[in-house]
């Protein structure tokens, strides 16, 4: 039932003056003119290009290395290998806690690659074609060692283990604190062996996940007894996909040094944090590095805070005495640019009559690849047990390392992972139980203080608030969620079904600066350490300077992407949470201002602050009379100087804020504060999601001819940013449905699916014309602005309603991993089960 | 008398098709698993042209521009790293994703999969010839203006000049067939329903005809 295409029509903002609605970002008239800069458009004079040797091995050890025809070669510069590399440094958290670099993780270059397609080393030149010759002309020699692709494979008790220590991290526990000292910090994790028993894998002669020994594991409540009380219990087994995050800008970089700092310019979500990051890698000082960053060409997860990769150019130009730009090819992307962790997962689920679920036991494998270990096993049981509301739950995990490329986190990560393991058995359930889909997540779903993960220090923690309820209620009347079901299914070779899902996210964190200027000719100067990558939030948050000041959003200039320019402590621009955190920290920032406006005013007309009101660009006695303009009162602040032009800082502020407002001194009345805002709970987003799809049972072939997302997202911030939030990221989820995943060779340990063309995203005819969005615009009790994130939270819900919408039109013997595709309904249609076990990766 | 030299090259430039080129990379030994790009570094560097370059030139953005090309260099190498034009973006450099894409005498092209050897005759224009001189930007980019199109951007001007050579044939499409018209591009942020309404509105905006085109 393709409905007409209609744009969002709610009003929004109705208590704001600038907030809740639309305006022009600063950045857009650059894009849409070809001006703006993204990392590969700069240059540089002298600069050097450089390519990659990349491993040809899933894993092995470099037995034979020889530069010398290389190096002979006219024109090439420098090469770098990983003796190059300074020692990565510890970090010291922003709390005073030391975080101990690990000598097991991963690093820009190595001798003993783990996956096909790790740089070993890296070629300066004059040219790329004379750098990629050089490249052939490097005689180089591994030693094949054994690898594992499936952490199955690698968890039976003669698997093979990628790496020559192991398979898993181990956690040790921080030594004894001495008396009266604080703790140690804990030793950093390293790699060991997990391996299960002959009896554990016995399982999966039936066709189900074994479980063996967790890594870890935490409960709630008494899940035994919620089985025994079940009126349905489910156990089903189902495998995710490994999904790149193919950010349409490879992560190209450049680097030069001028006056002992280095700068970089490269595509990063984050601005101020990615700082810290390079100053680990590089071990420097992060006040000797620049980090230029104005555009990036997207991140979901995969540019959080950079990358390692991008001190390759910083050293070669060290070591060559020139810039030096290192491009990244499309397949270079698909091995060092990220990707999802797929799951095998297990998921065993007791409804009552009514459909609540009154238990769950979830164990899930996590397909970590060869390093750091991504935090999605985790989230994942965080994330199932908040929006499914169980009444008692145990959760297992295990992240196995195998010999595929480096996963990190992709928007909602685990999370996503979680509600699409839990999806396919809550639509099953309310089959067996003869309940409405929509009734069913309704009866689970979260709402206000909802308790989520396990207990700690004798309770469970809880979200600032949750209006889930609502959400599926706009939603299911929306869509006609009434009439398209009650509509007949099937119309010669083609058949329908409608579903709907469960969807949210961590959305928010606290505790960050704000940092703007207003200067003697009346115009705000706004500092953003935010990352541009698209999201608009670079600039978005900031309106709410503009609101609490009230002055028109045109007076304010907003500065972002180059970390030379005084910019405020920041949060990372990822995991959703931005628009939480960085609008309170501008709402600090603002009622700082507010507060200096009406001191200045006491102090040049009388009486006291109180008696003043700032508003229409001015500040003035409330019962009339005297007042004077923002520009005015900025000379005022020069004047005045100390804590009213920046001479002086806030205590409570960030160090690194600190020293951009003495870096800003004297230029007009500075603004600036710590979010210190109280907040009960943890910060959520949610999403109810709604799609219709028509297969054709001769083709296996199938469209989504409808979808909807409604979000629980706090206050509207800028609507058409929002929407295109919602629907990008759900059609970021959608793609985990329809058809991207990874393949490997088995034999070789080789990557198969390294292009767009074999891991396709969806295109723009792969997502219906009639897509739509609403949001419920309910303040967030907990923060200021009442705005929270919304990145991660429809992922889930964009695969989870088009994986419910299959299961509708076709029944639950269909699929037990994602995405399906036409092969996987063909034949299972034809063999009256599931063709494609869940027990095998990459297939 | 250079336009004559230019004419005779165009004829030897036709022969070259994307095979026989990939085919002279790989002769070139340059072809390593993962060289998704590679170029000679131009007289811009202040190195000497790869053997095989020739002064020719090329109509962009309705200048006559003067330009030392590689036999094997495709159009997208040229605008980007000889012509400055870095408004044109390579996602892929394979025809996959579109963010190259210009128009060649009003047809839209991948520019990483021409070489710029075969568009001497032609007239090429990209992202930064659209808008006008004083600055007015074609009704496509005020469609994005008026709609917020796009997040992170990357792909967007090999969008709008799809959208733009699409709209010269079908000025007045409904979203289905305009979906169509730009579906060999992608968007990774996956914005395409906000991309849509854009394209709308600029082909909604063109229709007004307030604006040049």
């Amino acid at each position: 039932m393709p409905s007409e295409w209609k744009p969002n029509q709610q009003k929004f903002g109705a208590q704001y003056k600038v907030l809740g609605r639309d305006y022009t970002t600063p950045d857009l008239y650059a894009k849409v003119t070809g001006k703006s800069k993204y990392a590969e458009d700069f240059r540089a004079e002298g600069m050097l290009f450089c390519k990659l040797l990349l491993s040809p091995v899933p894993h092995g050890r470099v037995k034979r290395l020889d530069l010398s025809k290389a190096l002979a070669m006219p024109g090439v510069k420098a090469i770098l290998t990983q003796d190059d590399l300074p020692a990565p440094a510890d970090s010291v958290t922003d709390l005073g806690v030391t975080i101990k670099a690990n000598k097991q993780g991963e690093k820009a270059l190595t001798m003993e690659p783990l996956y096909q397609g790790e740089p070993i080393l890296a070629v300066a030149a004059v040219d790329e074609l004379t750098a990629a010759e050089a490249v052939e002309k490097i005689d180089i020699e591994f030693e094949h060692l054994p690898f594992a692709l499936d952490p199955l494979d690698s968890l039976r008790p003669d698997g093979p283990n990628p790496r020559v220590e192991g398979n898993v991290w181990i956690k040790d526990p921080p030594p004894a604190a001495k008396p009266g000292e604080k703790p140690p910090s804990p030793p950093p994790p390293h790699v060991g062996e997990l391996k299960w028993t002959h009896d554990d894998f016995a399982e999966m002669r039936d066709g189900r996940l074994p479980m063996g020994k967790p890594q870890d594991e935490w409960s709630f409540g008494d899940v035994e007894e919620g089985f025994k009380a079940a009126a349905l219990v489910l156990d089903e087994t189902f495998a995710t996909p490994d999904t790149s995050h193919e950010t349409l800008e490879p992560r190209t970089a450049l680097a030069y040094w001028q006056n002992g700092k280095v700068f970089v310019h490269m595509g990063t979500q984050s601005t101020v944090q990615t700082l810290a990051s390079l100053g680990r890698w590089l071990n420097m000082d992060p006040n000797q590095i620049v980090l230029i960053s104005e555009y990036t060409g997207g991140g979901f997860g995969s540019k959080a805070t950079g990358y390692v990769f991008a001190i390759i150019p910083a050293l070669l130009s060290k070591k060559a005495g020139a810039p030096v730009m290192m491009r990244i090819s499309r397949e270079e992307e698909l091995f060092i640019g990220r990707a999802r962790p797929g799951f095998q997962g297990r998921m065993k689920v007791g409804f009552g009559k009514d459909g609540r679920i009154t238990a769950v036991d979830m164990y899930a494998i996590c397909n970590n690849g060869p390093y750091d270990a991504v935090g999605d096993t985790s989230a994942s049981g965080m994330i199932v047990s908040l929006l499914y509301q169980p009444q008692a739950m145990r959760w297992r995990g295990v992240t196995v390392l195998t010999n595929t490329p480096p996963r990190g986190a992709q928007s909602a990560p685990g999370g996503m992972q979680g509600i699409i393991m839990m999806e396919p058995v809550l639509a099953k359930a309310a089959r067996q139980l003869s309940l409405d889909q929509v009734d069913i997540r309704r009866i689970n779903c979260p709402e206000g203080k909802a308790p989520w993960g396990p207990v700690r220090d004798g309770k469970r923690a809880h979200s600032t608030s949750a209006f889930l309820k609502e959400a599926f209620d706009r939603g299911a009347e929306q869509f006609q969620w009434k009439e398209r079901i009650a509509r007949p299914k099937r119309s010669g070779s083609k058949v329908r079904g409608v579903g709907v899902s469960t969807s949210g996210f961590f959305a928010g964190s606290t505790g960050y600066d704000g940092l703007f200027i207003i200067r003697p000719d009346g115009r705000i100067s706004i500092q953003s350490g935010i990352g541009n990558l698209g999201t608009e939030s670079i600039s978005d948050v900031h309106r709410v300077v503009a609101e609490v000041l009230g002055v028109p959003w045109e007076k304010c200039d907003v500065t972002w992407g180059n970390t030379s320019k005084n910019l405020p402590w920041t949060c990372v621009s990822g995991g959703s949470q931005t628009t939480h955190a960085m609008t309170r920290a501008a709402h600090a920032a603002a009622t700082d201002g507010k507060k200096k406006l009406q001191e200045i005013a006491a102090k040049t007309y009388g009486g006291t602050p109180e008696q003043y009101e700032v508003g229409n660009e001015r500040v003035y006695r409330k019962s009339g009379g005297k007042g004077m303009t923002l520009a005015q009162a900025a000379q005022h602040a020069i004047q005045l100087g100390g804590i009213y032009d920046g001479h002086e800082a806030p205590e409570d502020v960030n160090k690194y804020t600190k020293a951009s407002i003495a870096a800003l001194a004297g230029q007009g009345l500075i603004a600036a504060a710590k979010d210190k805002y109280s907040h009960d709970g943890q910060t959520f987003s949610y999403v109810a999601s709604f799609a219709e799809v028509e297969v054709d049972l001769e083709t296996g072939k199938y469209y989504i001819t409808d979808f909807l997302a409604v979000a629980d997202v706090g206050t509207v911030i800028h609507p058409k940013a929002l929407g295109g939030q919602v629907l990008g990221r759900s059609t970021l989820g959608i793609g985990h449905a329809i058809g991207q995943k990874w393949v490997f060779d088995p034999q070789y340990g080789h990557m198969m699916s390294r292009r767009f063309y074999y891991t396709k995203p969806p295109s723009i005819l792969d997502t219906p014309v009639n897509m739509q969005w609403a949001a419920l615009d309910i303040p967030d009790p907990e923060t200021p602005v009442g705005a929270r994130g919304i990145g991660e939270p429809p992922v889930g819900g964009g695969c989870g309603a088009i994986l419910n919408a299959l299961s509708d039109a076709l029944g639950d013997e269909i699929y037990r991993r994602a995405p399906v595709n036409l092969d996987t309904i063909l034949t299972s249609l034809e063999a009256g089960r599931p063709m494609q076990d869940p027990l095998t990766a990459f297939i | 008398m250079d336009d004559k030299i230019d004419n005779v090259l165009d004829e030897v430039a036709r022969g070259i098709s994307r095979r026989s080129f990939i085919k002279g990379v790989i002769c070139g030994g340059a072809a390593v698993s993962s060289a998704g790009y590679l170029f000679r570094a131009s007289s811009l560097f202040g190195q000497p042209g790869g053997t095989g370059d020739r002064l020719i030139t090329i109509n962009v953005n309705g200048q006559q521009r003067r330009v030392d090309v590689m036999k094997q260099e495709t159009l997208a190498w040229t605008l980007r790293y000889k012509l400055g034009l870095t408004g044109t973006k390579l996602g892929c450099d394979r025809a996959e994703c579109g963010a190259c894409t210009v128009l060649i005498d009003d047809v839209p092209h991948y520019s990483c999969s021409v070489l710029t050897h075969t568009v001497r005759s032609k007239k090429v224009l990209t992202i930064e010839g659209l808008a006008s001189a004083d600055g007015t930007l074609h009704p496509v980019q005020q469609g994005v203006i008026d709609e917020q199109g796009f997040q992170c951007a990357f792909c967007m001007s090999g969008f709008i000049m799809s959208a733009v050579g699409f709209l010269k044939t079908n000025p007045n499409p409904t979203r289905a067939e305009l979906a169509h018209g730009i579906s060999g591009n992608l968007c990774r942020c996956q914005d395409y329903d906000k991309i849509l309404t854009a394209m709308m509105r600029g082909a909604e905006n063109l229709r007004k005809g307030n604006f040049h085109a």
